[in-house]
């Protein structure tokens, strides 16, 4: 059962926010007009290739690129020494930044072209431009490395370990952070006193983004001018303006980025990498439009990797299954250099949902980032919050199966009550709104869980092997206020940026600091501000990602787009709407105060004969003949919205599936998703985000993970490797959603986004944890192949001496 | 490198071009010829980014080259509107909410026309059946299939009704439209 989607036509203008439209973006895309950065062809374009690392660690002897330099057609190849002697415009520092501190990081050099080693396979070592795009790869085959191979390591608690090969410099024991939150003593003591202690143990493997469109940059210099314009992949034009203006000591005002369609980024095109500034210098270099399109290994060796972590955690639980305490251990692979978010994700992203949808009066948690021979880890769709949710919905399913409690009625019993909001939790966030129970209790029904024990239990008996998975999720969403980014770290502000211009015949241009890159920004963003200002949704046009257009932003990421965005849509219109009422009144020969505005039209109180429209309004503004004494002619307003708090959305996935303990093979009977997102703009659009966040997270329970040979070798390079799921990998959906809005934002919405990944992995171990019950099984872990399965069966029978699991497993 | 003089025809316009041996069919469409709106994802016939119809059947065309599609009828996602009126599979896909950034939309429009040409009323486990060689990273699938089956509905109420039916022979925009496929 899904949403039907409705022709904007058929919509009341009143009705226009909350209506479950058809997107505006479509036409492009489905015919072909869309325009992705590889589409950009500029005359005279160079194609750049690079050479990368294929060792995981080495010292680098000697790169020999004379042989590429002589052949026809290259036009320039240039590795990190060529860099150092440069002498193109700008004071080029060669170095990657973080764009996140921590008061303990341990930051290293990131060079954009490497500098006598590298740290991964993939790393760059040199960039080759030719005049045509086959022959600039052609071009690298001819370049000779000498490598010195050194040892590798590519898991954090290895990276850890003192005998470990040392990335960095001697010393720093691969260490990136060592980060807690909470209060250990107050921990410790609810553990002393435990009656009971629920242990566990669990990796969230690494994943790979797997955007379908590739990374891409085609950049255009003119020297006249000192202009760098720079098309690219990204999902926060403005920011990748800021970092790649001081990484390439170009002039902020003289640099332009601009966000064709962007073919999907899950996090991988927030990041700064060489790559796209490497494009950018070599355009100014060789003053000629230079293109650059990754191939799909470069993605798979180079697009920064989510996860990667290994936890232990223990939950302190009274015998009436009230939780007491909560201790949680963690290492993170942080990958051979910091990418620009990532000390957040697993700090401060992660560490502060510990807390779950429960009520837990004690919680500590440590991390430590490790630097490991894998590419830079960091945001990847959810960003530490699914790692966060994973460990708290497991270890809530372990607890109940431990003490012999239904797992809904435990949850239940530890939910953070309805009349607790706003909540304070033990890892310094506060929740927004929340009423935990309501997405449960749909959920339940939907899955129809009244009788589902039953016949689990009567499926057993045919040698039928049911489980059910829980998740109740909390994300954080939107993060916020700035002041606060800044005490944690942040080296800029999250607030969002947008300008919302009337034109003098009535139309709008509303523009946002946001980047969609298939979100539906423009549908959306479009039903806020014609509500907003109470014209036809068709006079409103949304643009996003260009720095040249819009005025400032912080970009699409972390589920901020309709909070943080929509938000400050809202404000510039209204802004716009109260000069409008000043003119308005003007006009009208009233006092503003008596002025109201309704519909789009400004209306004298106790007059409904005397009132002028919206867009007669911004006519009059622009034509400037009568004003009110000191008023601006135009009609329009820039507004920098900045949070009071996150916004935290939550909801309840479950799973339901069937389990071949003699295959190991995993088949949903259905996947069950209830989210509560605060206000719906477009439902449509919310469903839609839902089943992709979902799918990810269904790819990761069952099919995705980075996996490294003990030479830091990644052999999972492909997608015939690297199983990203099919049609026929996901299972049909149902969705339901219930509506508690956010207090904080004048939408009353939440955040979409990332809620299906960050609730799905979980949902589905527990249930084949469920499912293999009788077998003793607790847990399997991620990916759950078939092969993991059915050796997690037949293991366990070995250490019961119970021989044959499969056969044995039903006849407890 | 030898080069080679082929004919394509790409939604009913013939194009000559010389292209080397190793030119893969999806870069003579898109570099040589301007048809931007088939995508590379992959290059490796996985992704299914790149499908196009050659002589009426779906093809991976980052993995073809462009001299065996010498001679073929070629059709591109700028062929499937017939002027301003969009395929069914086109409709089908807008009204179900069946892309989000629509890197792959192309290619999994093209296997799709390519299933319903072959089997006009496919259940869903034919339809994910078929959409195993095109990757979808944003929606989850569930909303493909359903356009998919729109798209069904549709052609068989429309050739019910004496409609228009998919039809490689039909008359498509030459020249300068071919990119321009009509937008409601």
């Amino acid at each position: 059962m899904s949403i039907d989607s409705i022709d904007p036509d058929d919509v009341d203008a009143a009705d226009i926010l909350g209506s479950a439209i058809e997107r505006r973006e479509d036409p492009a895309l489905i015919t072909g007009n869309a325009e992705y950065t590889d589409d950009i062809e500029l005359p005279n374009t160079a194609h750049a290739a690079i050479l990368r690392s294929q060792y995981a660690h080495a010292t680098i002897e000697d790169v020999d690129t004379s042989d590429a330099e002589t052949m026809d057609g290259v036009v320039g190849v240039y590795t990190h020494d060529d860099l150092a002697r440069d002498d193109t415009p700008g004071d080029l520092p060669f170095l990657i930044p973080v764009a996140w501190q921590l008061p303990s990081l341990n930051d290293v050099d990131h060079p954009m072209l490497a500098d006598g080693r590298v740290r991964y396979q993939g790393d760059a070592i040199a960039v080759v431009v030719a005049d045509e795009r086959y022959l600039a790869h052609d071009a690298l085959d001819n370049i000779d490395v000498d490598y010195e191979r050194r040892d590798a390591v590519t898991n954090p608690s290895d990276a850890l370990a003192g005998d470990a090969p040392q990335l960095h410099s001697e010393g720093d024991r691969n260490v990136a952070f060592d980060w807690e939150i909470g209060d250990e003593d107050k921990t410790d003591d609810a553990f002393a006193d435990a009656d009971n202690v629920v242990e566990f143990e669990a990796d969230n493997q690494l994943l790979i983004p797997n955007a379908m469109e590739p990374r891409a940059a085609v950049a255009d210099y003119n020297p006249g001018t000192d202009e760098l314009d720079v098309f690219m992949t990204t999902q926060n034009p403005h920011v990748h303006r800021l970092l790649m203006s001081g990484v390439l000591g170009h002039p902020e005002h003289k640099l332009r980025i601009k966000a064709p369609d962007v073919g999907g980024g899950f996090g991988s095109k927030i990041h700064h990498y060489a790559d796209e500034a490497l494009v950018a210098w070599a355009a100014k270099h060789l003053e000629r439009p230079v293109k650059w399109v990754a191939t799909r290994s470069e993605t798979y060796l180079t697009d920064a990797q989510g996860r990667g972590h290994e936890t232990t955690a223990e939950l302190a639980v009274s015998d009436d299954g009230d939780i007491e305490g909560f201790r949680v251990d963690t290492k993170a692979n942080m990958g051979a250099y910091l990418s620009t978010f990532a000390p957040a994700v697993p700090t401060w992203l992660y560490g502060t949902l510990l807390s779950g949808q429960y009520d837990i009066p004690a919680i500590h948690a440590s991390v430590k980032g490790a630097y490991t021979n894998v590419p830079p880890v960091d945001a990847y769709r959810g960003a530490g919050r699914p790692e966060a949710s994973f460990v708290v919905e497991r270890i809530m399913h372990l607890a109940a199966k431990q003490l012999d409690i239904d797992p809904v009625e435990f949850r239940k019993r530890n939910f953070v009550a309805d009349d607790d909001f706003p909540f304070e939790t033990e890892v310094a966030v506060v929740y927004d709104s929340g009423e935990y129970e309501k997405p449960m209790d749909e959920a339940l029904e939907m899955v129809g869980y009244e009788d589902f024990r039953e016949r689990q239990e009567q499926a057993r008996e045919e040698g039928r092997y049911l489980g059910v998975g829980f998740s109740c999720y909390i994300e954080a969403c939107g993060l916020a206020p700035s002041e606060l980014a800044g005490q944690l770290g942040a080296q800029a502000g999250l607030w969002e940026s947008s300008l919302v211009r009337f034109h003098p015949s009535g139309t709008v241009t509303a523009f946002c600091g946001t980047s969609g890159h298939g979100q539906g920004h423009g549908t959306t963003y479009a039903q806020i501000v014609a509500n907003e200002l109470g014209i036809p949704y068709d006079d409103v046009e949304v643009v996003e990602g260009d720095t040249d257009e819009i005025p400032h932003g912080m970009g699409t990421y972390g589920s901020r787009s309709a909070a943080v965005g929509g938000s400050s849509l809202v404000k510039s219109a209204e802004k716009v709407v109260e000069k409008g009422k000043q003119i308005a009144a003007h006009q009208l020969e009233a006092d503003p105060e008596d002025v109201e505005f309704d519909d789009g039209t400004y209306r004298v109180a106790g007059a409904p004969d005397r009132s002028i429209g919206i867009k007669d309004v911004a006519g009059q503004a622009y034509l400037a003949h009568d004003m009110p004494d000191g008023e601006e002619p135009g009609l329009e307003a820039t507004s920098f919205y900045d949070p009071d708090n996150f916004v935290f959305p939550f909801g309840t996935h479950v799973a339901v599936v069937e389990v071949d303990p003699e295959s190991g093979e995993i088949e949903f009977e259905t996947y069950v998703a209830v989210d509560d997102v605060g206000n719906q703009i477009n439902p449509k659009i919310v469903e839609g985000q839902i089943h992709g966040g979902v799918a990810q997270g269904v790819g990761q329970a069952l099919y995705e993970g980075a996996e490294y040979d003990d030479n830091g070798n990644l052999v999972t390079g492909s997608m015939q490797d690297y199983a990203v799921p099919k049609a026929e990998h996901i299972p049909e959906m149902e969705t339901g959603s219930t509506v508690t809005p956010s207090p904080h934002n004048p939408l009353g919405v939440k955040g979409v986004g990332e809620a299906g990944t960050i609730a799905a992995p979980q949902a589905i171990v527990n249930a084949v944890s469920d499912a293999l019950d009788p077998f003793g099984v607790d847990g399997v872990e991620m990916p759950m192949t078939a092969e993991r399965v059915w050796q997690a069966v037949n293991e366990q029978a070995s250490a019961d001496g119970s021989g044959d699991a499969a056969e044995n497993g039903g006849e407890e | 490198m030898t080069t080679h003089d082929i004919t394509l025809t790409v939604n009913g316009t013939d194009h000559d071009l010389a292209v080397e041996s190793r030119t893969l069919l999806v870069h003579a469409l898109r570099d040589e010829l301007g048809y931007t709106g088939t995508n590379v994802g992959c290059e490796s016939s996985l992704c299914g980014a790149c499908t196009v119809l050659v002589d009426g059947d779906a093809v991976k065309s980052c993995t073809e080259l462009a001299v065996r599609a010498d001679g073929a009828e070629v059709e591109t996602v700028e062929g499937l509107a017939d002027g301003g009126d969009f395929h069914p599979i086109q409709e089908g896909f807008q009204e179900e909410h069946g892309l989000q950034c629509g890197y792959c939309t192309p290619g999994m429009m093209l296997s799709a026309v390519d299933l319903l040409d072959e089997n006009p009323d496919p259940d869903d486990e034919e339809i994910r059946e078929a959409l195993e060689g095109n990757l979808c990273r944003c929606t989850g699938y569930q909303n493909i299939v359903n356009a998919v089956q729109n798209a069904a509905g549709q052609m068989s109420g429309a050739v019910a009704d004496g409609g228009k039916e998919m039809d490689l022979t039909r008359e498509y925009p030459t020249g300068d439209d071919a990119s321009g496929g009509d937008s409601a």
